[in-house]
């Protein structure tokens, strides 16, 4: 009797705690964003006199005039065209790439893997400079293809390395079945490795899509026309050399914020539980 | 038939080697050996000047090392308190708890933000002349007055705040991977355990931790990766590098290259800084091998 | 299959793109690649009406933040793929070595054609950091590289609201050092805060640095120790490095001074809650769109010394290069030349209130900007000197005032350190 109402006292003492802990946390995450939003919608002038977070003004106007000298319309068009290509190319190249590291054999497998390991490592100072020439005799600078092929390699690494441990980690009963049912090594990837890596593959895609979406200096060294240039780019103008149009530019980021929140609102789903639920069954 | 295989399985790698080859690799070997020259970044011809832009960075360069320390500073926080808190966080909502979805939307939400932003706002809320000073205000309010404090402008204190800001920033990242590696832990090893009779602690120690350490040395490397490279929050919050205090490699890579026009050198402090990160990383990778 | 259809919708997306965006141009046009995101729309006005003149189209690209801009000029200057008309960002070793690579057309000749008819529109200080001059140790031929589209000063600002309360008189800014002191004193008792300028960017501590310097010693002798004739650790110099420690102890710097950049530093006096602020004639803008309503003045930082003038730092504000490699050279030419005239010059200076390079554009100003342009007088830039610090040296210098200014070091120790630097520097250069 005793111990049932001690158990129940102490799981509610717990939920509680645990509650308050996320609840707190929680509001140090949205403090920031709700300034931007409210910084957003008032005057230049007011910005940093009224620093309370409800808003007196309502200037929505401040996100259809941020939309239009930002250019936003084609600009916010390229972000999402250049950010779904190089999402898509990365996580087929190196989900690929990871699943021949983690379960293939053949020469040179440890090597390259250590290679791209210590691409990871190594930042290169100065690699603007460097792929604008390369880009420059290969006739891709100022093109889009020559963008998108450099930041899929800027996400490269990484995505292999996340991708192969949990290849490494993945039961091999699965693969075994596919190959006895005879199915071929790109069906195996296809069919049995991929949807298994799921929840490492959503992580894959939201660190890419905020990686490219949030980029905007290789964008501007490369591209010499307004046409190519990403959303990042664009925002950049609010930011002038002596003014800065803070709530022209607080509209701008959130105009920013959203599509890549709306990515990971959609990418987190695959987070979920029981993700191998049924594999083993089925 | 053998041929054919292996032929297969070089195609699997083949995109990614091809492009990580001609966008890595060329622009890497080209930073390279310009670190073994003196040269402006402008002008058509460098000048050769062998290993001395090297013997300068380790001999003679205490900024870079300073900035290396901060760093490395700013590195040990976030392994420890940002992860423990991203561990505590993912674990919090694995479990069933309500709102879950609604907390993960929330937490991603400071790695999305620009640094930038996030520079702008957090020092709008720790300063008191040019913001609104609401972490000092909340500990008079506490009655811990004593403890109110330049945060940002202390020059002891700058850049262990810099480092809490950074860390605010980069738990969301730890949380999703801890979170996804939760996951992914089969529910019947729980049931099993509570079964058994064991308490909540011991299906903690025996089950998610050994299921979670190869998670938890990838967050780390990662996690080291990215922290040291941390600089456009620093600038944001603090204005630059204060003196010293708040320096960090990159900044000081930036500072050659722009500030004095010495490319060659910059060149020769990246590599530098890219071999002590390769260092680390084996290390933590050879830690991690040794505790399995 | 709908991946199959996936790969196809993205091919077809990526042919539309890369086709896209290659347009014919058939109009002679000049390129313009800038960084004045503030200008931006006045610039766009600008070529509309000399589209509608002379037909020729010229197109104004905007790249910000500067730093941006910077690397990206750096870039394709390496690709020599510069635009017709652009900027250079940085110090005058900077400039030297794209006009040593072959980047910038030498522009003396339009200058100085029908005795000097464009040159003498010039205030002489714009000129002077576009020129190079004969003996200069850059190795450069004399002669004049860059067109000055505007002129700026850097000052001290007060606020002549905050003056009244402190019980002082608005009209009469401090001439002394001494005065300035006394004021800090009582900034200090009034818990208020005194100068605010963006001392984590260290160049403008070194502006400042510099300008006592002149005060105290005499340009002769700031150039003999940027030459290695006379050393940091030299009496006079210690008197400069003490400056800062004295206004550091008289409690006129604001609070945080070190960690400003200098956006904060404009927001801090735009809302009134600094006393004093150490920055450029582009200010007005700023303050304007910050606050409206601030009454303040400009004034000369106060002098230390009565024995040389106090200097600021003065000339061209931007200044815009024409590429030696441009297919339009003689175009580009023409535009920069119809753009620093009268009425143009006029125009701009209303439009983003600053100052014009123009001479005889300095009609409607406002007041304040008015009082900066009398700076003129007192201003000289480093691009003038003919000499460059070693950029070793100048980073010691700055960061040493830093840590004066937060406490961390005595002037002698500063002085002692920079020194060091400058000798190895100096014994690296004589080695080569």
């Amino acid at each position: 009797m005793k111990h049932a109402f001690y158990y129940k006292t102490e799981k509610i003492v717990i939920n509680t705690l645990i509650h308050l802990f996320l609840i707190s946390v929680a509001v140090t995450c949205l403090y920031p964003l709700l300034w931007m939003i409210v910084s957003s919608l008032k005057t230049q002038d007011m910005i940093f006199k009224d620093i309370s977070l409800i808003p007196h003004q309502f200037r929505l106007e401040n996100y259809v005039q941020a939309w239009k000298e930002g250019g936003f319309g084609r600009n916010f068009f390229n972000s999402i065209i250049y950010t779904v290509s190089v999402v898509f190319g990365i996580v087929i190249i190196s989900s690929m790439a990871a699943y021949a590291f983690s379960r293939l054999k053949f020469v040179g497998s440890k090597f390259l893997f250590i290679m791209f390991m210590a691409a990871m490592m190594i930042p290169i100072p100065g690699s603007f400079v460097a792929l604008y020439v390369l880009l420059n005799k290969l006739h891709l600078r100022n093109t889009p293809i020559g963008y998108i092929l450099c930041m899929i390699n800027v996400g490269l690494s990484t995505s292999i390395f996340l991708l192969k441990t949990f290849f490494d980690k993945m039961p091999k009963e699965l693969e075994d079945a596919a190959r006895i049912d005879g199915c071929s090594k790109i069906g195996i990837w296809w069919h049995v490795a991929l949807p298994l890596a799921k929840p490492v593959l959503a992580v894959v895609i939201v660190l890419n899509a905020l990686t490219v979406w949030n980029e905007y200096i290789l964008a501007l060294i490369i591209f010499d026309n307004r046409q190519f240039m990403p959303l990042q780019v664009a925002l950049q103008t609010f930011q002038g050399e002596f003014v800065t149009n803070y709530p022209l530019l607080m509209a701008g980021l959130t105009i920013t914020a959203l599509p890549i929140i709306l990515v990971y609102l959609f990418m987190q789903k695959y987070i979920v539980k029981g993700v191998t639920q049924g594999a083993v069954v089925g | 038939m053998k041929i054919k295989d292996t032929l297969e399985n070089y195609t699997f790698i083949l995109p990614a080697v091809t492009i990580f080859s001609v966008f890595y690799i060329i622009p890497f070997i080209w930073v390279f050996q310009l670190g073994l020259f003196d040269w402006d970044g402008i002008s058509f011809t460098k000048v050769f000047v062998g290993l001395q832009n090297f013997k300068e960075v380790f001999l003679q360069d205490r900024n870079w090392w300073q900035s290396m320390w901060n760093a490395s500073y700013i590195t040990l926080i976030a392994i420890t308190l940002q992860n423990i808190l991203a561990f505590m966080l993912a674990w919090a909502c694995d479990r069933e708890i309500k709102m879950k979805n609604f907390y993960r939307v929330i937490f991603f939400i400071p790695p999305v933000l620009s640094e930038v932003v996030v520079g702008m706002v957090w020092r709008f809320i720790i300063n008191d002349i040019d913001g609104a000073n609401i972490i000092n205000r909340t500990l008079t309010g506490m009655g811990f007055a004593n403890l109110a404090h330049n945060w940002l402008s202390d020059p002891n204190t700058a850049l262990t705040t810099v480092a809490i800001v950074h860390c605010w920033k980069g738990f969301g990242w730890g949380f999703l991977i801890f979170l996804a590696g939760l996951q992914t832990i089969p529910r019947e090893l729980y049931e099993a355990a509570r079964v058994d009779g064991a308490s909540a602690w011991q299906s903690f120690k025996k089950i998610t931790l050994p299921l979670m350490i190869p998670v938890m040395v990838l967050v780390a490397i990662l996690t080291v990766l990215g922290t040291m490279q941390v600089f456009v929050l620093i600038v944001s919050l603090v204005g630059g590098e204060f003196a010293g205090h708040t320096s960090v490699p990159v900044l000081r890579i930036l500072a050659s290259m722009r500030g004095s026009s010495r490319f060659g050198y910059a060149c020769a402090q990246g590599i530098t800084f890219g071999m002590v990160l390769v260092a680390i990383s084996f290390i933590q990778y050879r830690f991690s091998k040794k505790g399995q | 299959m709908w991946f199959k259809n996936v790969l196809l919708g993205v091919f077809v997306l990526f042919s539309l793109i890369g086709c896209s965006g290659q347009k014919l141009e058939t109009k002679p046009t000049i390129n313009i690649w800038h960084w004045m995101t503030d200008r931006d729309p006045a610039f766009q006005e600008l070529a509309k009406k000399y589209e509608a003149l002379t037909g020729v189209r010229v197109n104004f690209e905007l790249y910000a933040p500067s730093d941006a801009y910077s690397q990206k000029i750096r870039a394709a200057a390496q690709g020599t793929n510069l635009p017709d008309v652009f900027g250079i960002l940085g110090e005058k070793r900077d400039f030297a070595s794209f006009i040593r690579a072959g980047h910038i057309l030498d522009i003396t000749p339009y200058m100085e054609a029908n005795n000097n008819n464009w040159k003498n529109n010039f205030f002489p200080k714009a000129l002077a950091v576009n020129e190079f001059a004969s003996g200069n140790s850059y190795g450069i031929n004399p002669g004049i590289f860059g067109v000055p589209i505007d002129i700026m000063t850097i000052q001290m600002v007060y606020n002549k609201k905050l003056f009244s309360q402190l019980g002082l008189n608005p009209n009469r800014p401090p001439k002394t050092f001494q005065e300035f002191l006394d004021i800090g004193v009582k900034i200090k008792a009034a818990g208020m805060q005194g100068l605010v300028s963006g001392w984590g960017e260290v160049w403008m501590i070194d502006c400042l640095a510099n300008n006592y310097a002149f005060n105290i010693m005499g340009k002769d002798k700031v150039l003999a120790t940027i030459k290695g004739e006379v050393p940091y650790t030299d009496p006079d110099w210690i008197k400069v490095f003490s400056i800062f420690k004295q206004m550091q102890e008289s409690g006129i710097l604001a609070k945080g001074l070190v960690t400003m950049i200098n956006k904060s530093a404009e927001q801090i006096f735009a809302n009134e809650k600094a006393v004093f602020a150490f920055n450029g004639s582009w200010c007005v803008n700023v303050y304007k769109g910050m606050n409206p309503g601030l009454e303040y003045g400009a004034m000369l930082p106060p002098e230390a010394s009565n024995q040389y003038p106090i200097a600021i730092w003065g000339g061209a504000g931007s200044s815009f290069m024409v590429n030696a490699r441009s297919k339009s050279k003689e175009e580009s030419v023409k535009f920069l030349t119809w753009l620093t005239a009268q009425d143009q010059q006029a125009y701009l200076a209303q439009a983003t209130n600053n100052l014009p390079a123009n001479k005889d554009s300095l009609t409607k100003i406002p007041e304040i900007l008015a009082q900066f342009a009398r700076g003129m007088d007192y201003a000289t830039h480093p691009n003038v000197w003919g000499v460059s610090e070693f950029s070793l040296v100048i980073e010691a210098f700055d960061r040493g005032i830093q840590s004066i200014i937060i406490g961390e070091k005595s002037p002698e120790q500063v002085a002692d350190e920079v020194q060091k630097i400058k000798d190895r520097e100096m014994a690296k250069k004589r080695a080569r």
